[in-house]
């Protein structure tokens, strides 16, 4: 007999506000979530995706009737298992915190309690709960180390959060949440702070302890890649409210609004790689390490970059990617070999070289915010290049930063704003506008989209490849995103521990056979395709078994 | 940013004691040491409030003590942060052996409180006004110090410093164009804190008779002329109390809410 | 060795040496300033003759630093030298009144700490509300009188309009503690608002900075209540803070201390302290300088050593 069943969450019209209180003006009502209506069945999982602001986090965390500083539950209703939740207060709510509904927060790292052992806090609902005696419970946790992939899980309680590494306390706080046995978890954004390579491990755990203990899942993520892997329906939100709301299979195949489609074709720039030509920066055989340590953060890297072309830079955090950036501008002299510019040899340290080796090589930072002077106006910011290297003062300064701006897209009125007037994308355009401003022959782009939200990112990426075609400015773009790198590069150099481990024209260094890092980075990017974490880990693991 | 209330009141009060500090000649009803009536008489029409040890014009002599009081802690202040803030931003900026040097020095003159330091010192030197201010303003410069380095730190390390520095900037332009602008408001807001830990330190110097000297008169020195007389029962030792504690007060409340106004160092356009 | 071990011996050594530091400052720094002894003993009448046979006679003809390397051989075996201007043993003097100081700090720190730390907790529990309001309040107005002012407001108060007090506080050898205790009670009174106040102000905020991680977020979500909250998981990670924010107040009293007792006409070291300052008899301050430094630097050591003892990072390294 097919039996109806219960859903066991259902949000109806839900509406969340707060108070902000932006300096210097009255305080006023924002609207965090506007009319959100969703709901879930025993054993289901949703995904909650949306860009920064989408209210996906807060829509989560009302499920267990929580809203964060100072935002309160301002309308609506949250049935869960059969009972509206939204006005529980005191020990009714506390009994549903932590047994019916558990938490998965994105910083493992900060969630946990740094002076009590990992063992107490999994278990901690649990005994609070009265569900079992303390050795069942203790019992229970380390089953779920063993089913979560943690290293020694009959010991792995010892431990102290500070002893045990990211990718493990992520794995941790999954174990933390499933071991009450709730009926809901709440996964907030729990593999986005982890290098790509542990990502796809931690995703697989979660996901396979999801299937096996039968839980329902609210897994909030802006990656639609990792959503796509765990979840059995999503909902797309936007400025807090519903975009779109469907089946996995639906959501990813056949978008039906303009926005969830524009957020799956992401990253879908053509861009064709570039024939050969001379180069305009050369790095040969450099070494760099930082004071008083005696440890090579850079080793033996020999790199070139095609005039009016792009390198990008790959690697996981710590893999000597950025200090690169620092041994090419001179902020970090390399110990041994070369770097040539424009063909010049560039002194190693910032003091000795030139004016001109510094205009034509200009930078842009990761955090657009503090890579410009909040007391500086946009006019200030990007006239002080062209005052300082051409000399241009009053009418024809201002001209030109007008030129520029119009360059970067941001047409008039923009001169005499301050920073903290512009949206994240605008930030970073005028950041670019900066660069462009001393005509520079290179730009090295430090992570310059990773702040930013994919739709934004992907008009960063579109300006900065249109103007790579207006100026026939080189870029070195550092990043740590294969997608960016696929969209936007000419020649690709991948870095491991202070290495180059592969390098070579962007067709080369994509295409097989790899080398054992690239393969695993590759293999790591999420992929929309259902099954990928599995596949590759299956893979990898028959490959060490052949090994 | 609005004025607020308590703001509001504080700005009052210590305009009014600058200007009554300023303008002491014309408004005291009468000079500092003339005798005009009975020991510790009690408040009246001809004396507002009351006489002192000696029978001199108490409220005469608050508004001349006043303009010691005031002047000496402003003028510490300012050698305090001068002082202070030159050498914070010169160790924050040049690193190094610099930085060491001084931030040892100032680890040694701060592992003493600095009154004990100040009654070490003037065992030893004479007591009068410039050395006063002097003693105070070295000492508390320490602070001001602390916070000037840390806050360039905070600068120095930025992105836009950074570019600064790759554009080709020499080290004034990076000084008085980059971090300046963005440490001067939390070093602001120190001013009133330092101002009123100077009006309490050379009130309590005075107090324990060794800071400013008669016939000079201040505050502290008032409350100590007329301590004794709360044993019978004569309030005169309070009114000077009052005033420092008022001082003190309507001067944090000015300093609390220019902090306030700049704690978002992102916000912008404010001072 | 452990790590902590190692880095408790590292902390106690380098106040050690800030010590010995202290006191080549002490006597040396005040060597250097212009002043001359002998003439601060006569007096500006004193004939050439008189002033160099003082000189001869305290040896102050030697080189600084060989007076200092004697004066400092002196302090370690207990000997302080004598007062000038009465010439009583000032080890002796200081070991009488000592006794009294510290029975006065004491006497305020076990008041103002546990009081501090309730409200405190208080004002952060009820933080932006009212009761949080009250209390930094009145503390941001403590905050800004000097001692000798709440002093006097305080005698004020409670010796002439309610007359419960004597205003002068006298303890001798052979008072009974009840005797004692009553007899410092407005001096404690006057410290124990002094130190409340920044001890509060300065553990609210501590706790406040705990409460604001996200393994307190963590705790909340788990449904335990918010005593529990605070006593598992708030309260191991705010000892450190909190320690170091006892002490560093403790440090205040040292301070606070020395005014008091001017007041109150209390015998002890504060009190003999500036006395000697107004009669500019150098031994005298050096060597009660030097105690209250010692103090203040050993209540500053302690601090440390709490917040190293309570990392859990240093107590479990990887």
């Amino acid at each position: 007999m097919p039996e109806i069943e219960k859903n066991l969450l259902d949000i109806q019209h839900l509406r969340i506000e707060a108070t902000s209180y932006p300096p210097g003006e009255p305080p006023r009502d924002v609207v965090l979530v506007d009319d959100v209506s969703v709901s879930l069945k025993p054993g289901r999982v949703l995904g909650l995706i949306g860009e920064s602001g989408a209210g996906k986090s807060t829509i989560g965390l009302s499920s267990m009737a929580y809203a964060r500083g100072g935002a309160r539950l301002a309308g609506g209703h949250i049935i869960l298992n059969g009972r509206d939740i939204i006005h529980l207060t005191g020990g009714k709510l506390r009994s549903l915190r932590g047994k019916e509904v558990t938490y998965v927060a994105q910083s493992a790292a900060a969630s946990f309690n740094p002076s009590k052992r990992l063992m107490d806090q999994v278990i901690e609902t649990t005994l609070k709960n009265r569900l079992m005696p303390r050795p069942a419970a203790e019992k229970r946790a380390r089953e779920l180390f063993r089913k979560l992939g943690l290293p020694n899980p009959d010991s792995f309680g010892e431990r102290y959060p500070h002893q045990v590494s990211g990718g493990q306390l992520q794995r941790a706080m999954t174990a933390m949440a499933l071991c009450p046995k709730p009926d809901l978890v709440v996964f907030d954004e729990p593999t986005t702070a982890l290098d790509v390579t542990t990502q796809i491990e931690v995703l697989a755990a979660i996901k396979e302890a999801i299937r096996d203990t039968g839980v329902a899942a609210l897994y909030i993520t802006h990656d639609l890649a990792v959503v796509a892997q765990v979840a059995d329906d999503i909902l797309v939100l936007r400025h807090g409210k519903k975009v779109e709301y469907g089946t996995t299979d639906q959501i990813i195949n056949a978008p039906k609004q303009a926005y969830t489609q524009a957020l799956v074709s992401v990253r879908s720039i053509d861009h064709e790689e570039k024939a050969e030509a001379p180069p305009v920066l050369s790095v040969a055989h450099v070494t760099a390490r930082y004071n008083g340590t005696n440890f090579d953060v850079l080793k033996n890297v020999n790199v070139e970059l095609p005039a009016g072309q792009t390198l990008a830079v790959v690697g996981e955090s710590g893999s000597g990617k950025s200090t690169l950036a620092r041994a090419i501008t001179g902020l970090l002299p390399p110990t041994q070999g070369k770097i040539t510019f424009a063909g010049r040899e560039l002194s190693p340290a910032l003091p000795g070289r030139k004016r001109d080796d510094l205009r034509e090589l200009q930078m842009i930072y990761q955090m657009a915010d503090t890579a410009m002077n909040p007391r500086q106006t946009v006019g200030q910011i990007i006239g002080r290049p062209i005052e300082f290297y051409f000399g241009l003062k009053g009418e024809a300064k201002r001209v030109r930063v007008q030129e520029l701006l119009d360059q970067i897209e941001m047409g008039k009125g923009f001169a005499d704003r301050y920073p903290a007037e512009l949206s994240g994308g605008q930030k970073q355009r005028v950041c670019i506008a900066r660069a462009l401003a001393a005509k520079p022959k290179l730009i090295i782009c430090d992570e310059v989209t990773s702040a930013l939200d994919p739709l934004v990112a992907d008009g960063i990426l579109k300006l900065l490849l249109d103007l790579q075609r207006q100026e026939n400015v080189a870029y070195l773009f550092i990043t740590h995103d294969l997608a960016t790198v696929r969209a936007i590069a000419d020649r690709i150099a991948v870095m491991y521990r202070g290495q180059v481990v592969r390098y070579g024209s962007k067709t080369d260094v994509l295409t097989p056979p790899f080398d054992d890092y690239t393969d695993l980075l590759l293999s790591s990017v999420p992929e929309m395709r259902l099954g990928w974490p599995e596949e590759v880990l299956e893979h990898r693991k028959m490959e060490s078994a052949g090994n | 940013m609005k004025l607020t209330l308590s703001a509001g009141i504080g700005i009052l009060l210590t305009a009014m004691f600058v200007l009554s500090a300023i303008f002491a000649p014309l408004i005291a009803p009468y000079p500092l040491d003339l005798t005009v009536g009975g020991v510790w008489d009690a408040p009246s029409a001809k004396n507002w409030l009351g006489t002192d040890t000696i029978g001199r014009d108490i409220l005469s002599r608050l508004i001349y003590g006043g303009q010691i009081t005031i002047f000496v802690a402003l003028a510490s202040s300012v050698i305090a942060f001068s002082l202070g803030s030159f050498f914070g931003f010169l160790a924050a900026v040049r690193g190094g052996w610099t930085d060491q040097i001084l931030s040892r020095i100032v680890d040694l003159m701060m592992a003493i409180p600095s009154p004990i330091v100040a009654l070490v010192l003037l065992s030893v030197l004479p007591l009068n006004l410039p050395v006063l201010i002097l003693v105070i303003g070295v000492l508390d410069s320490t602070r001001v110090f602390r916070l000037a380095r840390a806050v360039s730190m905070d600068i120095a390390v930025m992105d836009y410093v950074e570019a600064a520095k790759l554009r080709g900037e020499g080290q004034i332009w990076v000084i008085f164009r980059e971090i300046l602008p963005n440490a001067l408001s939390p070093l602001v807001a120190e001013f009133g804190l330092r101002f009123i830990f100077a009006v309490l330190f050379i009130s309590t110097l005075s107090f324990l008779g060794l800071g400013v000297q008669p016939p000079l008169a201040d505050w502290g020195g008032m409350v100590k002329e007329n301590k004794d007389g709360l044993i019978y029962g004569k309030s005169a030792a309070l009114m000077p109390a009052a005033a420092i504690a008022a001082l003190a007060i309507s001067v944090n409340l000015v300093a609390d809410w220019v902090l306030s106004r700049t704690t978002s160092l992102k916000g912008g356009r404010g001072a | 060795m452990h790590p902590i071990l190692k880095l408790v011996i590292q902390r106690v050594a380098l106040g050690c040496l800030l010590l010995l530091a202290v006191s080549a400052v002490i006597f040396l720094g005040v060597e250097a300033l212009p002043g001359d002894t002998a003439q601060a003993i006569l007096g500006q009448s004193a004939t050439p003759q008189a002033l160099e046979n003082l000189r001869q006679q305290m040896g102050l003809n030697e080189p600084a630093l060989v007076r200092y390397f004697k004066w400092l051989g002196g302090v370690l075996t207990g000997d302080l030298g004598k007062s000038l201007t009465n010439g009583t043993d000032i080890a002796t003097a200081i070991g009488q009144r000592l006794g009294n100081t510290l029975f006065l700090a004491v006497s305020a720190a076990v008041i103002s700490v546990p009081l501090a730390l309730i409200l405190g907790l208080v004002a952060a529990r009820y933080a932006g509300r009212w009761p949080d309001k009250l209390i930094s309040g009145i503390t941001l107005t403590t905050i800004s009188l000097p001692e000798f002012v709440a002093a006097y407001f305080v005698i004020y108060l409670l010796t002439q309009v309610f007359p419960v007090f004597l205003p002068v506080s006298m303890v001798f050898p052979g008072m009974s503690l009840g005797a004692k205790l009553h007899a410092v009670a407005l001096p404690v009174i006057v410290l124990v608002m002094v130190v409340l106040a920044h001890m509060m102000r300065m553990t609210r905020a501590a706790i406040l900075n705990v409460m604001q991680s996200a393994y307190i977020e963590t705790a909340e979500l788990k449904g335990l209540t918010p005593m529990q909250v605070i006593w598992k998981h708030a309260f191991p990670n705010a000892i450190a803070p909190i320690v170091s924010v006892v002490v560093l107040n403790l440090a205040y009293l040292v301070v606070g201390v020395v005014v008091v007792e001017v007041v109150f006409s209390y015998n002890a070291l504060g009190q003999y302290l500036v006395d000697h300052v107004t009669k500019r008899d150098l031994p005298v301050v050096q060597a009660v300088g030097l105690v209250f430094a010692a103090v203040y630097i050993g209540l500053n050591i302690i601090a440390d050593v709490v917040s190293i003892v309570a990392n859990p990072r240093l107590r479990h390294p990887k």
